[in-house]
């Protein structure tokens, strides 16, 4: 069986006293988008900059496609491509200049640094701005620079800090495409604090917290989970009792005077559940689907409280 | 590797004015004293003559001229490589290099090797200054030389003490104050006398060369300020990787 792209065990980064990242465990394979989520200061960025080579971890080790990144790191770099933050580029050189430096320092050979650079441009957009100043590029621009230079030489894993921060929407999708192409055939830990985008690309979801790995899922194991809840408020609420009595109903969250969240079985059928309230007389006034499962994990698993 | 880092490094440091407008001022202050010197000289030429064993062209025009070439660089090389870490440091570049399969040692050689070559432009045209003597009249090619041997040596030291106080800050503006003060430092060491003082000091080891004495001590001084500086910098971007 082929290695892990990423394998990390028992990861931990102090800074001073505080303890940003704490016991973290992680496998990437190819094929595989992994989404990476959480709060703010969850410890996402400083995670992926250990696995990136550009910090130490404290404790622990890395392996990158089987080789240890402490004990040979040159050689563990190789497989590797990563989008910082903060994308890193040199206003003055121009995009071509740019990727070609950056090929090149990846270990690419001339000859090769030409053809990869060509590659890379159509798939990020950037065909027509290969002459341009990268000082001169908007933010979406210097982003999709930035996805580029992450994988101008096709390295095994991609790792990307919150690559879509600054693309407007189309971008967006247009990225989201490119992603999917990619995880095909690479293995990409994606770090975002945009549920949407996991949701859309992702196969798998970390979601981290005060440093440690909150929870994992698969998204499969999500969308089966996904819409088993409803939102509804009512005109005139009956006693809770029956409420619970509706049909495929399993239990009832009380979420203000008049609202309720509603948990469905796995078979309930949400119009079954409208005609019966309507029939009832208790003033249907709205009905939602609820938040989907990510949404309520991810609230669940940052604040420790269960989302409205 | 180390190529591709200090074709990319030199590639910045010419597409910014700084580079320019330093080697430009450097150059025209240089000029000036240069023409100066050539003018005194002249003057004093009549009573050279009647002189025996009178001081030349060398010793009156071209030793000083070097020891002026030491003073303006000392200034103009902290600013120069006054953005070569800290640059990348704040503008986030750094990890691109960190994440690269290079090693830091890699890094640091290829940002020195820039600063070399655009120092080797500099000192060329230096030189050709006092070469350009040659059209009138003979120089001490010896001494002349030694004091080229000695403004290479000086400036290599000088360069890698800029690189050494990039590696330290993010913020280009003190690296290039803090270079400065110790490179000043340096230079003005000796004047608290004999002993180790003098040996640490580098304008002693400097102006025997640029009279035309070359000795393997004053030499191996430059190389091993040179050496050590080289070495604190990689050192010191191990550490940062460890401490963040």
């Amino acid at each position: 069986m082929e290695q892990p792209l990423i394998k990390a065990v028992g990861l931990y980064r102090y800074f001073g006293e505080f303890c940003a990242v704490r016991d973290l465990a992680f496998n990437l394979n190819r094929g595989e988008i992994l989404g990476l989520l959480g709060p703010n200061g969850a410890g996402k960025s400083t995670t992926l900059r250990m696995l990136s080579g550009a910090l130490a971890p404290s404790a622990g080790d890395i392996w990158l496609s089987g080789v240890n990144l402490r004990e040979h790191p040159r050689q563990a770099k190789k497989t590797l491509g990563y989008l910082p933050e903060v994308p890193p580029l040199y206003p003055e050189l121009t995009v071509d200049e740019y990727l070609g430096y950056c090929a090149g320092l990846r270990g690419l050979a001339a000859p090769q640094c030409a053809v990869a650079r060509q590659k890379v441009k159509g798939r990020c957009g950037l065909a027509d701005h290969g002459g341009r100043l990268i000082g001169n590029l908007s933010k979406g621009y210097r982003q999709r620079v930035g996805i580029a230079q992450a994988i101008v030489h096709e390295p095994g894993a991609i790792i990307l800090d919150e690559p879509t921060s600054g693309l407007d929407p189309n971008q967006i999708l247009e990225f989201r495409g490119l992603i999917r192409e990619l995880g095909k055939h690479h293995g990409i830990i994606l770090s975002t604090h945009i549920l949407q985008e996991v949701k859309a690309v992702c196969d798998r979801v970390y979601i981290m917290n005060e440093g440690r790995l909150a929870t994992s899922a698969a998204m499969e194991q999500l969308a089966r989970h996904a819409d088993r809840n409803l939102l509804i408020r009512l005109g005139r609420p009956p006693a809770l009792e029956a409420i619970r009595d509706l049909p495929g109903v399993c239990s009832v969250g009380v979420l203000g005077e008049s609202r309720f969240r509603l948990e469905l079985e796995d078979d309930a059928a949400p119009g079954v559940i409208a005609e019966r309230i309507v029939n009832s007389g208790w003033d249907l006034e709205e009905l939602t689907s609820g938040v989907t499962e990510l949404e309520h994990i991810f609230t669940q698993h940052t604040t420790g409280k269960i989302p409205s | 590797m180390i190529l591709g880092i200090a074709g990319r490094e030199l590639r910045s440091l010419f597409l910014s004015p700084l580079a320019w407008i330093l080697m430009s001022v450097s150059m025209l202050l240089l000029a000036w004293l240069f023409l100066v010197r050539l003018e005194e000289f002249i003057q004093l030429q009549p009573r050279l003559a009647a002189l025996e064993n009178a001081p030349g062209i060398t010793a009156i025009l071209v030793v000083p001229q070097f020891g002026s070439a030491a003073m303006i660089l000392m200034l103009i090389v902290p600013v120069l490589c006054m953005g070569l870490f800290a640059r990348e440091l704040s503008s986030g570049t750094f990890s691109l290099l960190l994440s690269s399969p290079v090693s830091v040692t890699q890094i640091v050689l290829g940002k020195y090797l820039a600063v070399l070559a655009l120092l080797g432009i500099l000192l060329l045209l230096i030189v050709l200054m006092p070469l350009s003597l040659l059209m009138g009249g003979a120089l001490d090619l010896g001494t002349l030389a030694a004091c080229i041997l000695g403004l290479v040596l000086l400036l290599a030291a000088y360069g890698a003490v800029g690189l050494y106080f990039s590696s330290l800050t993010r913020q280009p503006a003190i690296a290039a104050v803090s270079s400065y003060g110790a490179l000043l430092l340096l230079w003005v060491l000796d004047l608290a006398g004999g002993g180790l003082f003098s040996y640490l000091g580098m304008s002693g080891h400097f102006q025997r060369l640029t009279s035309g004495l070359v000795f393997s001590s004053d030499m191996l001084y430059f190389m091993l300020l040179t050496g050590l500086c080289l070495t604190l910098t990689i050192r010191r971007l191990d550490t940062l990787r460890t401490f963040g």
